[in-house]
């Protein structure tokens, strides 16, 4: 083996990756020249400087129980995910029971797949804005802020109403992707919960708020008010979350914003 | 296989392999809060596309997708770090003697070879990491970064020689 190709071997040498055969070659030639013996000298201290330094680092145990914590939360949302197609399945199968009972139940049963499916939509981004701490593409408390960040991002334009006085400020808007579109995603606080409330433009009529459902601790109300679908989502108190509801789809603050 | 069952085989193959997920991500990163986030990202992103690990090697297939996330990250905040110098010759200091290997050694602290380390190319860097510190094979480096064993080889090859210049350049300084 001339000096060249050990020279190239020798790092492959150190850390034990050659065949026997090359190892052996390496080893004579080291024999025989003194630069590359040298050389070999320096590459092993310094690896051995590398591997005995305690340079490693190890998680911190608070990221650990946040990882475990957001895994569980994954697998549990995954979890619901599955058993949505499972409880319009039981409908169904009610349905051939009494085909009479099909006409009435038919339509309810639709809407409420078609709600079950948003919620996911809806309690995912919630989830997903607070574990990736990004709440807001436009941090302000200012609605003549928050309102014109969404031109030129969005097709329609989100109402957005200041509930400061009330006791919940607006912290900012962000975009979001639910139920197959980019919304806009208007968030508030009360305290230290967040609230988001996602707005597009619905087609079906005005419709008073109700909570649609209640999941994994956080409760989720929807509403439809001039031409614009609402949902809100917090793990707010329900009490406290309904009357901030009510607020905004009266339109508390006042006027047209 | 349900979800119950994926999360206790997920937390058994590749939970245990945070400290190594962590440590390769603060190298690239070099700080502890972004650190933090792409170890989070990785795992919430492992964790979905668990059905595609082939149960083979928990750690390596976890640190591909650290890697990724973290070179995401370095194109987008740190654009210019990525940019190796290709046209380094591997011994370019061949006549120049580091010196006998044991003292040297001494005068080195850890925080020297931590900033040595980190002057190195990002490339480079993890090939010296994930050898030295997470004691793996080239093979399985060359599945983490998606290059050929021969590359693998030679880029430790360069790191080293770099890491040696630029202790010897310190070590002069501080003479």
């Amino acid at each position: 083996m001339n000096h060249e190709a050990a020279r190239n071997l020798l790092d492959a040498y150190l850390d034990g990756e050659l065949d026997p055969a090359g190892r052996l070659e390496v080893e004579r030639h080291l024999q025989e020249c003194q630069l590359c013996s040298q050389g070999y000298e320096e590459q092993s201290a310094l690896k051995r400087a590398v591997g005995g330094s305690g340079l490693r680092y190890k998680a911190p145990a608070e990221l650990q129980q946040r990882i475990r914590f957001a895994l569980r939360r994954e697998a549990n949302a995954e979890k619901s995910e599955r058993t949505v197609p499972r409880r319009w399945f039981a409908a169904a199968a009610s349905l051939a029971v009494a085909a009479l009972a099909l006409l009435v139940v038919l339509p309810f049963v639709r809407d409420r797949r078609a709600d079950d499916l948003v919620a996911r939509d809806v309690l995912g981004a919630h989830v997903r804005s607070l574990m990736a701490n990004h709440l807001a593409d436009v941090s302000s408390s200012d609605k003549h802020t928050v309102k014109p960040w969404f031109d030129g991002k969005l097709d329609f334009s989100p109402p957005v109403e200041d509930l400061a006085a009330q006791g919940f400020p607006l912290i900012g808007g962000r975009l979001d992707y639910v139920d197959n579109r980019p919304v806009a995603a208007l968030v508030y606080q009360r305290k230290k919960h967040f609230i988001n409330v996602f707005v597009w433009p619905a087609e079906s009529r005005a419709a008073d708020a109700k909570k649609i459902a209640e999941r994994q601790g956080y409760d989720l109300f929807h509403w439809t008010k001039g031409g614009m679908n609402y949902w809100a989502v917090s793990d707010l108190e329900e009490s406290d979350l309904r009357s901030f509801v009510d607020m905004l789809q009266k339109g508390a603050a006042g006027g047209k914003s | 296989m349900g979800e119950k069952d994926k999360l206790a085989h997920f937390e058994e193959a590749i939970l245990p392999h945070m400290d190594a997920a962590y440590n390769i991500a603060r190298w690239l990163t070099r700080n502890e809060r972004d650190a933090e986030d792409m170890v989070q990202e990785s795992y919430l992103r492992a964790f979905k596309f668990f059905d595609a690990f082939t149960g083979v090697n928990g750690r390596a297939w976890l640190l591909t997708i650290v890697r990724n996330t973290c070179y995401t990250w370095l194109q987008q905040n740190r654009g210019r770090e990525l940019m190796t110098e290709f046209d380094e010759t591997i011994h370019s200091e061949e006549n120049e003697a580091w010196n006998p290997a044991a003292q040297v050694a001494k005068q080195i602290d850890n925080r020297m070879l931590a900033q040595a380390i980190e002057a190195l190319p990002a490339e480079y860097r993890e090939a010296v990491v994930l050898r030295d510190l997470e004691g793996m094979s080239y093979k399985e480096i060359a599945e983490v970064a998606a290059v050929p064993v021969g590359t693998v080889m030679s880029r430790l090859a360069r790191a080293r020689g770099k890491l040696k210049r630029l202790l010897t350049e310190r070590l002069k300084e501080k003479a």
